[in-house]
């Protein structure tokens, strides 16, 4: 089954000018300015591909307006699991909301919402195994994770297609969400706050001719193996976070914490979620490389979720401090923009600059253009 | 007063056969025969003996091959129910296979290779009794050597990846030669040069490098030359790209290569829009294929025969495959594979057919009639650029803008974001209307996309009766999405699942082997009639299944 989750009041922060909408004040504020909130509308734009393909199917939900309303009027029977005590919801309504469709049995679940919804839907959430697929209705002011649809009719064409007899695949994506303070004051710094597992929409008919594996899952399973295989005794990797260098740790047999950075000697985890210090004292210790994959749609290697690898901390590293891991896709998904490294020293980021090796699968990299923000507004 | 011959709707009211028939193996009645064979008589008997006792042991079959038995009749009307069940490129504007380079085959050509001469040639023949396909041979070579501006060609690859194969074949041979195979162990192309390239390069053994494009679309040439070392064994590029965008700066991208000591291989699959405008060697590449399945107008074979010509300069001449056909006191002779050669790549000479097909369509056109071919191709595919880009949704990324050479590669991405429908389900609905639309463009580097290249075959008002069904569909999927969702509506078949192609455990791509699978059957099948023995073959009526 199918599951929506609406947050009633993301997006009121945009149109007012606001950068974002988390709390209650800018929320209020924005009311003032006249904003409505418009992402039950965007809900109902995607349920009603779902009603079209799937008459009168079952959707869980929350009552109201974070869910059920935009259920009942695309037409569709919602199952109400969850219904938040106050008004306006807040985003522990988000995270029970979410979690109470998962436990009620939706295989996906539809969030509208921006980043700061899904961020609070990851925390509803229980770890894999077990948990379900999770597909943003893009309704919020930021939205800096790769976890949403282009747009509310091709997520309920993703999820109609769900609901089919044909499987569809899914991929591990970033979930990333800034301080919109912060943000406020003109500085960009999104934090990574967990993965999900989102469906993903491919072609019908997979090139046979093409060497690259059928499914996202297999192609970061090949890149994480062509990492590992250049691996040497003797160098501390630092592991940084994302889905990639999940399985590269998964590959070498060690445990990762999902968000940290993890130091792996020899096959071995040496010091798991350091910190900037303690990162600093193992590079001291010998040579280094710092394994880093494309966080999040924005394309950066550095300064978006892995902070901890610092301008210091890079630089500590010598002449070639990056092995850089990503499946061939995540490069296709950026369009041509190049990869981003932002780790405020300006004269750092402008050595990194220029091309980078970007181990893509089994004997395969490719070399990709990479900028600093300064020049390449995001 | 209405008149008795209605004008006809566009887009057309297509209606697709559907028989609905068995499949061959399931038609099989035990005993049934399509010829019956008249018996030896006992003269020939008498002379010729035992034959089957003749045949070496391991050639001789204990139990009979288990292959239907059908009269010759239901055998004929089951594969014409098949081939109704089509859309072949002689029945529809088959502009939608881009970068396959749908060409019209000119029946001429198909008479031509028709001849028993031809039909009846053995590969072991005395080339005495062949020099006419022996002179085929070496004046395509020739003519490809003009076409390219290479010195030395082989049409032995039968295909265009098999000609891709033969290119990185040659170039490790090369390397190997200079005693460079160690050092060299890179290769690098484009991510959206055809993906046969990287896939060639892989099973030689080579790491393969690829380069995206900039940010103007064209190929990054920093990028490659950050890429580029005395690692690098050579530079594979399709050159108009899949996009249809030609690398403008190609001549650089081959001296770079140069520069560390590579070769330049260059997939010409995508030339039926430069024919007589540009050459391989005025770039300076060291090698070249052609596919004369695409650009000279071969039939494609549905995965083969196709045929490519290898076309490489002085230098890589000896590393080319044989046998070799050289002309020696204005008689024809073969060669068997030299030193350096890298072998044979193909049972004797290749794909013979072809080569005489595409013979024909050069001398037929001449260079004055290719170039014209070339420039129709451009035109043809400007005005389809045109056509498609003033529908509502369609887009062309990349190098936007900028002209394209012979095809396009499109997006559906703003339909995509404003109905839900796929390119994938636009091209299934183009079928309602009689419509070839390819879908498989992997990696997805272009979001929703669809590939067109009307090729200088295609009239004005075939690439119109084209277009005016895809708007037609683009309108669909905006007015009335559930008809396009759940298209197709007048075809063979509805929806197929695939997912059974993408598992090894449950494939099954002969009958035996879904035997096998799904119900458990031995390998070999099960027993069937039992092989009638010599003694009584000779005596009675032999039958031969059909």
């Amino acid at each position: 089954m199918i599951g929506l989750v609406v947050n009633p009041v993301a997006g009121v922060g945009g149109p007012a000018g606001l950068a974002g909408s988390d709390g209650a004040a800018v929320q209020a504020r924005a009311a003032e300015h006249g904003s409505v909130p418009r992402a039950g509308g965007r809900a109902v734009q995607a349920l009603a591909i779902i009603a079209r393909a799937h008459p009168g199917v079952r959707i869980l939900t929350a009552a109201g307006a974070m869910g059920a309303a935009a259920v009942a009027e695309a037409g569709l029977e919602p199952v109400v699991v969850f219904t938040p005590v106050g008004d306006p919801t807040s985003p522990e309504d988000t995270a029970a909301a979410v979690a109470a469709v998962a436990a009620a049995g939706a295989t996906l679940v539809l969030v509208a919402g921006g980043d700061g919804t899904l961020r609070d839907a990851v925390r509803g959430l229980t770890p894999p195994p077990g948990r379900p697929a999770v597909l943003g209705i893009p309704a919020g002011v930021k939205m800096y994770s790769p976890v949403f649809a282009v747009s509310p009719v091709a997520a309920g064409s993703l999820a109609a297609d769900w609901l089919g007899p044909d499987p569809v695949p899914t991929a591990e994506r970033e979930v990333l969400d800034v301080d919109e303070a912060a943000l406020r004051r003109a500085r960009v710094e999104p934090v990574l706050y967990g993965t999900l597992r989102v469906p993903q929409r491919l072609g019908r008919t997979q090139a046979r001719k093409a060497p690259t594996p059928a499914t996202e899952e297999a192609a970061v399973a090949s890149a994480a193996r062509a990492a590992v295989a250049v691996m040497r005794p003797g160098v501390r990797y630092l592991l940084g976070p994302g889905g990639t260098t999940a399985r590269i740790a998964a590959e070498l047999g060690v445990a990762k914490t999902p968000l940290g950075v993890d130091v792996v000697l020899d096959g071995a985890v040496i010091a798991a979620a350091a910190d900037e210090r303690r990162l600093l004292d193992e590079v001291a210790a010998g040579p280094a490389q710092a394994v880093v994959t494309v966080i999040g749609g924005q394309g950066f290697l550095l300064g978006r979720g892995n902070q901890q690898l610092s301008a210091r901390v890079i630089r500590a590293m010598g002449s070639d401090p990056l092995l850089v891991v990503a499946p061939e896709q995540k490069l296709v998904d950026l369009a041509g923009r190049p990869l981003l490294v932002d780790t405020g020293d300006a004269e750092l980021d402008a050595a990194l600059a220029g091309h980078v090796r970007v181990i893509t699968g089994a004997a395969a990299t490719a070399f990709y253009a990479v900028s600093a923000p300064e020049t390449t507004p995001v | 007063m209405s008149l008795p011959v209605a004008p006809k709707p566009s887009p057309r009211r297509f209606q697709q056969a559907s028989w609905d028939e068995p499949i061959v193996f399931e038609l099989s009645t035990p005993g049934e025969r399509g010829v019956l064979v008249t018996p030896v008589e006992p003269v020939v008997r008498e002379a010729v003996g035992d034959v089957v006792a003749a045949l070496p042991e391991g050639m001789r079959r204990t139990t009979p091959p288990a292959l239907p038995e059908i009269a010759q009749m239901r055998v004929l009307k089951h594969y014409l129910r098949l081939s109704q069940e089509n859309l072949g490129s002689d029945l529809n504007v088959d502009i939608g296979q881009g970068t396959c380079t749908i060409k019209y085959s000119p029946k001429i050509n198909d008479q031509l290779i028709e001849v028993p001469q031809l039909r009846a040639l053995h590969p072991a023949q005395d080339p005495a009794d062949t020099q006419g396909a022996l002179e085929a041979i070496w004046r395509l070579e020739r003519l490809m050597a003009e076409i390219s501006g290479m010195d030395a060609v082989s049409l032995a690859s039968p295909g265009g990846s098999a000609g891709i194969w033969t290119n990185i074949a040659m170039i490790r041979a090369y390397h190997a030669s200079r005693g460079e195979a160690e050092q060299r162990d890179e290769v690098i192309t484009t991510i959206f040069s055809h993906p046969s390239n990287a896939a060639a390069a892989k099973v030689a053994g080579y790491k393969v490098i690829t380069i995206y494009p900039d940010a103007d679309g064209y190929p990054d040439l920093a990028a490659l030359q950050a890429a580029l070392s005395e690692r690098t064994a050579a530079i594979m590029v399709t050159n108009p790209e899949d996009t249809g965008i030609y690398n403008p700066a190609i001549k650089e991208w081959v001296d770079a290569a140069h520069a560390v000591g590579a070769l330049a291989s260059y997939d010409q699959a995508n030339a039926a829009g430069i024919l007589g405008i540009t050459r391989a060697r005025d770039a300076g590449f060291d090698v070249c294929q052609f596919n004369l399945h695409k650009t000279f107008s071969a039939p494609h074979g549905s995965g083969g025969p196709g045929a490519a010509a290898n076309a490489v300069s002085a230098a890589l001449a000896p590393f080319l495959p044989g046998p070799r056909v050289e002309r020696v006191d204005g008689r024809f002779v073969v060669r068997e594979p030299g030193e350096l050669s890298i072998g044979h790549v193909a049972p004797a000479h290749g794909v013979i057919l072809h080569v005489v097909r595409a013979y024909a369509w050069i001398m037929a056109l001449g260079a004055e009639g290719m170039l014209e071919a070339s420039r129709i191709a451009v035109l043809n595919n400007n005005y389809l650029l045109k056509k498609v880009l003033e529908i509502p949704g369609a887009s062309a990324p990349y190098a936007t803008g900028r002209r394209r050479i012979e095809q396009v590669r499109y997006s559906w991405q703003e339909l995509f974001e404003e109905t839900g429908i796929s390119s994938e389900e636009i091209g299934i609905r183009m079928a309602d209307y009689g419509f070839h639309y390819w879908t498989s463009h992997h990696p997805y580097v272009v979001p929703q996309p669809f590939t067109l290249e009307p090729t200088e075959c295609y009239s004005k008002a075939e690439i119109d009766e084209y277009v005016a069904a895809l708007a037609q569909v683009a309108q669909e999927a905006r007015e009335n999405p559930e008809l396009v969702r759940t298209a197709p509506h007048n075809q063979t078949v509805h929806h197929t699942h695939h997912d059974d192609l993408d598992d090894p455990e449950r494939w099954a791509i002969t009958w035996r082997a879904y035997r096998r699978k799904y119900f458990g059957e031995a390998p070999d099948g099960p027993a069937r009639s039992a092989l009638p023995d010599a003694e009584a073959a000779l005596a009675e009526p032999v039958a031969v299944g059909a």
